[in-house]
């Protein structure tokens, strides 16, 4: 019996207005685990994803993070989203602040650490996504990779139990993927749980201990990537995977 | 409250008092149907003035619109009206609030105006040239539709300013609708006439209000 | 006398000029008191209004909505008047300068709460969602990562307006202010040369016409660089 998940989601229904997006989800993921989501564009999968730190409040369903009970409103919401660090498609920096102000915002006024050791704090997470020399950049003189870099620096600096990926490198040139996927690779290798939306298919079959596949609002297929990949069960999944395969 | 309203909303009083608020409601639509024009008038002049590329037009223009969008409307207006007599040139309260509407609300559609055509891409001159139009042409059928366009919520908002704008005419004893509500007031002995001008205000202009609103949100929000 | 003498006797009179010199310039420092008083009033009711929409609270809003309308449609001279010549038939008295304050004060609140309002909401989603993903609180995130954005974009049209209200501090001549129209009026009167006028109108050159020019720089140096 492995021990009990640090993500538990249940029965997770959304609705958006008529739009039924999820219809009863189930995603558990374990300590240290990586799981990858993929899926057409619709299927979910963001959703789903917003659904764990309750940035989308869920229609109904349960949500347990680190053993914290998300949907409860007797929850700290705020305290409870320290533990879980969420890195965006569009990157979101604060456009006004440096890169070691971005950093330091959440340790200084959520934490509640003193100006110095949340600078000295932040400067180490930009040190784990090798930016150490930009922390005085603002985010508009940095190219696409490092600004996803340091969104990634402000969510560890938090030290969370799990990490949130949305479509990370989705907005990035191509020569800039590399950076980013390497920091999210030794992020897997010092032992952080991770759950990932994407569509880098590489770098699934190498990283991810999990892949899921959703399609309209409904977890279809789930496995190693190696059998995802190479054998999928079910027809929507093998359209999926050839089709993405193709590019 | 009963004080309140025996004071400010008085019924009574509105009848009373009714002949001589409508007079001045039809008096402040009539200089607003003066003054906006001319100020409109006096703004594309400003505005055509300030493509010239030689410095001898555009530094003299600068200070003429900077000297009258710094005076105060009013100081302008009691200069005209209170001071030119002194030499002679008595223009009357319709004369002095022409002019100095003229002056002042000509300079402010003007800036309008003139960041319109600023906006407006060199590219579509080039291309309006370059099919065989005249400069005049390509200004008037090409670039200031487009100017016009892209600032049509100032434009608005500056119309609106004008309108609020006319009451100060009863500074000169012109029997626009807040002189006529004074003049009410004091054979009322009573504050209804005014309140009645202020709704009569915000009646007409509340709806451009909540169109500009609208507009400026959008305009704001595509500035990022 | 020469046209020529009888303008410089009329407009441009040493005499009376040095006479009334000593009352214009008590009128400007007047002037300069009633529009900072407007000015720091104003913008912070209109951001303080703008905050407490953004909580969202529908009957507030509507009522801040109406209030805001109410301010930008009603002519400035008009709120003066009611506040200083309507007042006192409900057996309240303001003095000119208070009536003048609190009418151009709500008037630039209002316009002030439009334009903060509009700041606010260009500010985009994915802001708030990173900063509450952090656990950054409503307020929080409001106060350090949105707001300051926010009033970056508001600094040239809120510049414009601000001097556009302040300008009408001359309106309070009309309650029987002392500013600088206010002083050059009853100069006129007494002096029956318009002399004061020309100093009353130098005068606001001299205050307004700098911030004029600041205003044009604010615009273009803020308005089409991100």
């Amino acid at each position: 019996m492995s021990p009990a998940p640090i993500v538990d989601a249940r029965a997770i229904h959304k609705h958006f207005g008529h739009l039924h997006v999820l219809r009863g989800v189930d995603l558990q993921v374990a300590e240290k685990e990586l799981v990858f989501l993929i899926g057409p564009s619709g299927s979910g999968k963001s959703t789903l994803l917003r659904c764990l730190n309750r940035l989308e409040e869920p229609s109904a369903g349960s949500v347990t993070v680190d053993g914290i009970d998300m949907l409860d409103p007797r929850t700290d919401i705020n305290k409870a989203r320290q533990r879980i660090g969420m890195v965006f498609q569009s990157f979101n920096l604060y456009p006004h602040m440096t890169a070691l102000g971005n950093v330091a915002l959440a340790l200084r006024k959520v934490q509640g650490l003193p100006r110095a050791d949340a600078e000295a704090k932040a400067q180490a997470a930009l040190e784990r996504v090798h930016l150490a020399d930009r922390a005085d950049h603002y985010p508009a003189q940095l190219s696409g990779g490092q600004q996803q870099r340091v969104a990634i620096a402000r969510a560890i600096a938090l030290e969370p139990r799990v990490m949130l990926f949305d479509e990370p490198t989705s907005a990035l040139d191509p020569e800039l993927v590399g950076g980013v996927l390497a920091v999210m690779r030794e992020l897997r290798e010092d032992g952080m749980t991770m759950v990932v939306v994407s569509h880098e298919m590489g770098f699934a079959r190498a990283a991810a201990d999990r892949v899921v596949f959703m399609a309209d609002g409904l977890i279809v297929e789930t496995g190693p990537p190696g059998e995802i990949f190479a054998n999928p069960q079910h027809e929507r999944t093998r359209a999926f995977i050839s089709q993405i395969e193709r590019h | 409250m009963d004080v309140f309203l025996e004071t400010f909303l008085n019924w009574r009083i509105v009848q009373e008092a009714w002949p001589i608020l409508w007079q001045g409601f039809q008096a402040t639509l009539l200089l607003s149907a003066l003054v906006v024009p001319l100020g409109l008038a006096g703004g594309v002049m400003i505005a055509l003035l300030s493509t010239a590329t030689t410095p001898w037009v555009r530094w003299p223009l600068r200070v003429w619109v900077d000297t009258f969008r710094a005076l105060p409307p009013l100081v302008l207006l009691v200069f005209i009206f209170a001071g030119l007599p002194f030499i002679g040139l008595d223009v009357g309260a319709w004369g002095a609030v022409a002019i100095g509407f003229f002056l002042n609300t000509g300079a402010y559609y003007g800036e309008i105006l003139r960041a319109g055509i600023e906006s407006v891409p060199r590219g579509q001159i080039e291309a309006a040239r370059s099919t065989g139009l005249t400069r005049g042409q390509a200004m008037a059928y090409i670039v200031l539709p487009q100017a016009v366009r892209n600032v049509l919520p100032d434009l608005i908002s500056n119309t609106l300013e004008v309108v609020k704008l006319t009451s100060i005419a009863s500074v000169v004893a012109l029997p626009e609708l807040l002189f006529q509500a004074r003049q009410a007031q004091s054979v009322t002995y009573n504050a209804t006439p005014i309140m009645a001008a202020a709704v009569a205000y915000f009646v007409l202009l509340w709806p451009v209000v909540r169109l500009l609103s609208r507009l400026e949100n959008r305009q704001l929000a595509g500035r990022r | 006398m020469t046209g020529w003498e009888r303008f410089t006797d009329s407009f441009f009179n040493a005499r009376v000029m040095a006479e009334y010199l000593p009352k214009i310039v008590d009128g400007f420092v007047l002037t300069v008191w009633l529009a900072l008083l407007i000015i720091v009033a104003g913008l912070a009711l209109g951001l303080l209004l703008a905050v407490l929409r953004a909580f969202g609270l529908r009957p507030l809003n509507w009522l801040i909505v109406f209030t805001v309308d109410l301010f930008r449609a009603l002519p400035p001279l008009v709120i003066i008047v009611l506040l200083f010549f309507g007042l006192p038939n409900a057996g309240i008295e303001l003095s000119g300068f208070v009536a003048s304050w609190l009418a151009l004060t709500l008037v630039l609140m209002a316009f002030a709460e439009e334009i903060f309002w509009a700041g606010i909401t260009s500010v985009p989603k994915g802001q708030w969602e990173a900063a509450r993903s952090t656990g950054l609180g409503f307020v929080q995130t409001l106060a350090f990562v949105v707001l300051p954005q926010a009033l970056r974009i508001t600094i040239p049209p809120l510049t414009n307006r601000t001097i556009a209200i302040t300008k009408g501090t001359a309106l309070a001549s009309v309650v029987a202010v002392q500013d600088i129209l206010g002083a050059a009026n009853a100069g006129v009167s007494f002096s029956f040369n318009p002399s004061p006028l020309t100093l009353g109108a130098i005068a606001y050159l001299i205050l307004f016409f700098p911030v004029v020019v600041l205003g044009r720089w604010i615009e273009t140096r803020f308005a089409w660089r991100r």
